[in-house]
C-alpha cells in the first residue's frame, strides 16, 4: 500500500501522567487515612491548617482531581492514541496540560488550609484557580480532538466515544458551576444563591462523579480490560447503547441529593427517576465488561491486573445498584446526612476507581519502561489487602449510618425522641471509625506495595524510545459540492463541539444577567440580609469548613423538627451566597442554632467543645479568640452583593464596618467579659454573631 | 427557583446536542461494523510486558 504512514506514539507524556498518578495516588490515600482519625480520635486536630474542615476538601480534591484525573489523562492519552493510530496532536501542549495540571493541584494545596475555599463541595477551589482549570481544561480538549481529527483509524472505537463526552460535559460543569463574583484575588461569591446554588451545585456535584468518575474510567475499561484479557468486548453493540443511553440520563440525576429538602418536589422526582432508570445502562456497562471475559476466567487465577479489573467492574456494578437504592425517597429519609452516603461514595472510589486504576498501572508500568513487573505477588498481595480494606470501609458505614439515621428518627412511646441529645447519636458509632479507619489504612497500605513494586520495576532502566506504529492514511472521500449534508459529516467532531459550545456560550450570555439582576426575590418578607459582622462570620463558617459535619437544611419530618425546630423554607436562604445546607451530620443541623443557647455558650463551646458538650468529638477552635477579625475587605464584599441583588443600602455599605463594630460590643457586652477589652474585635465574636442568627428570621414554633 | 431557566434549557441543549452528534454518526458511517473493532483493538503492537 502506497500510503502507509510510519509514526511515533508518545509515550512520555504518558509517563509522567502515570508517575504523578502514583504520587497523588499515595497524597490522598494518607490524606484520607489523616481526616479518618480526626474522626476517630478527635485530638488528633492540631490548629488552623490541620483541621477536619480544611482538610478534608484537601482529600476529596486531591483523590477526584489529582490521583483521578491524572490517572484517566494518563490512559486516555496511551488507549487515544493506539485506537486512532496517531501520535497525540502536539507535545507542547502535551506538556502545557501535565504541567498546568500540576500547578494547579499545587495550588489547591496552597489555598485550602489556609481556609481560602468557596464552602461548596468538590468546587472549592476560588475563582482564579477555576480559570487556571479552565484553561488547562480546554488544551486538553484541543490536543485531544486534534488527535481525533488526525486518526488513520476511520471507525471511533467505544472508548473515545466516552472520552468525548467526558471532555465537553465536564467543561461546561465546570464552567457553570464556578461563575462568582470575585471580591480579592483568591475570595469570591458564586453567583447563584440558597436553593438555587443548591440546584446547580449537585447537578455539578452529581454529573461530575458521572462525567469525571464514571465515563472516562468506563473508557479505559473498554480499553484496558480487553487487551488485559486478550479477548473482545462481549457486545459492541451493548456498549454503543449503554453509552448513549448513560450519557443522556446521568445529566438528570442530581437532584437526589436535595430530596426533602427546600427544593420543589417535581424536580425531587425527576431526580429520583433519572437515577433508577440509570440502573440499565450502568449495568450494560458492567455486564458487557464482566461477560468480556466469557472463556478467559481461568486467567483470573494468576494475574493481578484482570483480578482489579473484574472487582472493579463488580463494585462498578453494585455502586450504581446501591446508588438508586439511596435515591429512593423513602430509603434517603433514613440514609441522607448519615454515613451510609459514606460508604456509598467509598464503595465507588475505592472499588470502582482505585481498583480500575490500580489495575491500569500494574498494565502500563511494564510497558511503558519494558521492563517485567518486579514481582507479581506483591501485586496480588495488593490486591488482597486492599479488597479486604474496602469490605471493612463500606461495613463499617453501613453499620454507622443506619445506625445514626434509626437513632435520630427514635421516639419514645411518650411522644418524646428517644435520643434527645446529639451526641449519644455519634458516641454510638465511634467503634465503627476505628473498623473504617482500620479498612482505609489497609487500602493506604496496599497503594505504597505498588508504589515499591513499581520503584523496583522502572529504578535505573531507561525509558525507551517511543513505540513505532505503522498504518495506512485514511482516504479522504471527495465531497459533492455544497451539498448540505456532506458539509455536516466531513467532520462530525468539530461540528458537535463547536455547536455545543457557541450555543452553551449564546444560552449563558443570554440568560446568566437575568439571574443576577433581581426583581422578583421569592422572598419571606421577615427575612433580611446579613449585617456586616454576620457576613463576616459567615465567612468564617465557610473558612473553617463548618458545613463538613454540620447542615443547615431541616427536613420536613416529625423526628426532625422535634429535635432542631420548624423545618428550613426555601424563602429563608435567598441570601445564601453560597449556600450551607450540608451534606452530613457528624454534628447537628445548625439552622435554627439561632437564639437557642446564649452567647456565652458558643463562647464555650467553639473554644473546647467538651466544655458544653461532653462526649463530642468536634475540635476546639482556638485561633478564633486570637485572631483579630481582618475587616478590610467588608465593604467590597457587601458590594459584591448587592451586585448579586442583596439589598444593602449605600449607608449601610459605608458604614459597615462602623456597624460591625457597634454589634460586636454588643455580643462583648452579652459576654461579660470585661478582663479582655479586645475580645470584641476577635473573629469568635463575628461567628457567634452569625451563629445566632440562623433561623432567627422567621417565628418558629419554639 | 429561577435558576431551572438556565439548568432546563442547558439541559435539553446537551441531550439535543448529544442526539445530533448521534446522528451525525450514525450517517457517517460508524455503526456500520459492530463486530469487527472489538477484534481490531488487540491486534494492535503494545511491546513486551506481562501479558
Amino acid at each position: 500500500m502506497s500510503n502507509m504512514e510510519s509514526f511515533h506514539y508518545d509515550d512520555a507524556i504518558v509517563r509522567k501522567f502515570t508517575l504523578v498518578t502514583i504520587l497523588w495516588g499515595v497524597v490522598a490515600l494518607s490524606a484520607g487515612v489523616l481526616i479518618a482519625s480526626q474522626l476517630a480520635f478527635w485530638q488528633l486536630n492540631l490548629g488552623p491548617w490541620f483541621s477536619f474542615g480544611r482538610l478534608r476538601p484537601i482529600h476529596t480534591n486531591v483523590a477526584i482531581f489529582a490521583f483521578v484525573g491524572n490517572s484517566i489523562f494518563a490512559g486516555i492519552y496511551y488507549s487515544t492514541q493506539r485506537l486512532c493510530k496517531a501520535r497525540l496532536f502536539n507535545d507542547l501542549l502535551s506538556n502545557i496540560h501535565f504541567w498546568g495540571w500540576q500547578l494547579i493541584i499545587i495550588c489547591a494545596a496552597l489555598t485550602l488550609p489556609f481556609g481560602l475555599t468557596t464552602g461548596k463541595e468538590y468546587a472549592e477551589l476560588e475563582w482564579s484557580i477555576d480559570i487556571m482549570i479552565a484553561i488547562v481544561w480546554v488544551i486538553f480538549a484541543i490536543n485531544f480532538f486534534g488527535t481525533l481529527i488526525k486518526r488513520r483509524e476511520k471507525h471511533i472505537y467505544v472508548a473515545i466515544w466516552f472520552y468525548i463526552a467526558t471532555i465537553l460535559t465536564v467543561a461546561i460543569l465546570h464552567i457553570v458551576n464556578s461563575i462568582s463574583i470575585p471580591v480579592s484575588f483568591l475570595k469570591s461569591y458564586p453567583i447563584y444563591a440558597g436553593v438555587q446554588d443548591a440546584l446547580v451545585q449537585w447537578w455539578y456535584g452529581h454529573n461530575a462523579v458521572a462525567f469525571f468518575l464514571t465515563t472516562p474510567v468506563l473508557g479505559l475499561m473498554y480499553y484496558f480490560l480487553p487487551k488485559a484479557a486478550n479477548r473482545p468486548v462481549y457486545s459492541y453493540r451493548l456498549s454503543v447503547v449503554h453509552f448513549w443511553s448513560l450519557v443522556f440520563i446521568y445529566i438528570w440525576a442530581g437532584p437526589h441529593h436535595l430530596l426533602f429538602t427546600a427544593l420543589p418536589d417535581w424536580a425531587q422526582s425527576l431526580g429520583m427517576v433519572f437515577s433508577l432508570m440509570l440502573i440499565a445502562p450502568s449495568w450494560g456497562g458492567m455486564l458487557n465488561g464482566l461477560l468480556t471475559l466469557r472463556g478467559a476466567w481461568d486467567k483470573l487465577r494468576t494475574d493481578p491486573i484482570l483480578k482489579f479489573l473484574v472487582v472493579a467492574v463488580s463494585f462498578y456494578g453494585m455502586s450504581t445498584f446501591e446508588g438508586p437504592m439511596l435515591a429512593i425517597k423513602s430509603v434517603n429519609a433514613l440514609s441522607h446526612y448519615t454515613d451510609w452516603t459514606i460508604g456509598h461514595v467509598h464503595s465507588g472510589t475505592l472499588g470502582w476507581n482505585g481498583f480500575m486504576i490500580f489495575a491500569m498501572l500494574y498494565y502500563l508500568v511494564p510497558r511503558l519502561w519494558k521492563n517485567d513487573l518486579y514481582s507479581v505477588k506483591l501485586a496480588t498481595a495488593h490486591f488482597w489487602l486492599a479488597t479486604i480494606g474496602i469490605v471493612f470501609y463500606i461495613v463499617s458505614m453501613w453499620v454507622a449510618g443506619i445506625t445514626q439515621g434509626l437513632m435520630w428518627r427514635a421516639f419514645n412511646p411518650d411522644g418524646y425522641l428517644t435520643y434527645g441529645s446529639f451526641v449519644e447519636t455519634v458516641t454510638r458509632i465511634i467503634p465503627m471509625y476505628y473498623v473504617r479507619l482500620m479498612g482505609g489504612t489497609m487500602y493506604l497500605t496496599g497503594i505504597l506495595l505498588l508504589l515499591y513494586n513499581v520503584a523496583k520495576t522502572i529504578v535505573g532502566v531507561k525509558a525507551p524510545e517511543d513505540e513505532k506504529g505503522t498504518a495506512p492514511a485514511i482516504i479522504k472521500t471527495p465531497h459533492a459540492e455544497g451539498s448540505f449534508l456532506n458539509r455536516l459529516e466531513s467532520n462530525p467532531i468539530r461540528f458537535a463541539l463547536f455547536t455545543l459550545i457557541a450555543v452553551s456560550i449564546g444560552g449563558l450570555v443570554e440568560i446568566v444577567p437575568t439571574f443576577v439582576i433581581r426583581s422578583n426575590i421569592p422572598t419571606i418578607s421577615a427575612v433580611k440580609p446579613y449585617t456586616p459582622l454576620e457576613l463576616e462570620g459567615r465567612d468564617l463558617y465557610l473558612r473553617e469548613g463548618c458545613y463538613v459535619c454540620h447542615s443547615q437544611m431541616i427536613r420536613p419530618f416529625r423526628a426532625e423538627t422535634e429535635r432542631y425546630g420548624d423545618y428550613s423554607k426555601p424563602g429563608e436562604f435567598v441570601y445564601d451566597y453560597p449556600f450551607q445546607w450540608g451534606s452530613r451530620r457528624i454534628g447537628p443541623d445548625l439552622h435554627r442554632i439561632g437564639k437557642k443557647y446564649p452567647d456565652m455558650w458558643h463562647y464555650l463551646h467553639m473554644k473546647d467543645p467538651r466544655l458544653t458538650s461532653p462526649g463530642s468529638i468536634m475540635p476546639g477552635y482556638d485561633w478564633l479568640y486570637e485572631n483579630y477579625l481582618d475587616t478590610s475587605n467588608t465593604k467590597a464584599k457587601m458590594k459584591v452583593m448587592k451586585v448579586l441583588g442583596v439589598p444593602y443600602t449605600n449607608r449601610e455599605i459605608n458604614y459597615a464596618v462602623m456597624l460591625l463594630q457597634d454589634q460586636a460590643g454588643e455580643i462583648d457586652k452579652r459576654l461579660g467579659k470585661n478582663d479582655n477589652v479586645n475580645t470584641a474585635r476577635k473573629e469568635i465574636v463575628a461567628l457567634i454573631a452569625y451563629l445566632q442568627r440562623l433561623g432567627t428570621d422567621i417565628k418558629s414554633k419554639k | 427557583m429561577n435558576i431551572i431557566y438556565l439548568l432546563l434549557p442547558l439541559s435539553l441543549l446537551l441531550g439535543g446536542g448529544a442526539l445530533i452528534w448521534f446522528i451525525l454518526a450514525l450517517r457517517s458511517g460508524q455503526f456500520d461494523d459492530l463486530e469487527t473493532p472489538a477484534y481490531r483493538i488487540l491486534f494492535d503492537e503494545d511491546g513486551p510486558g506481562n501479558q
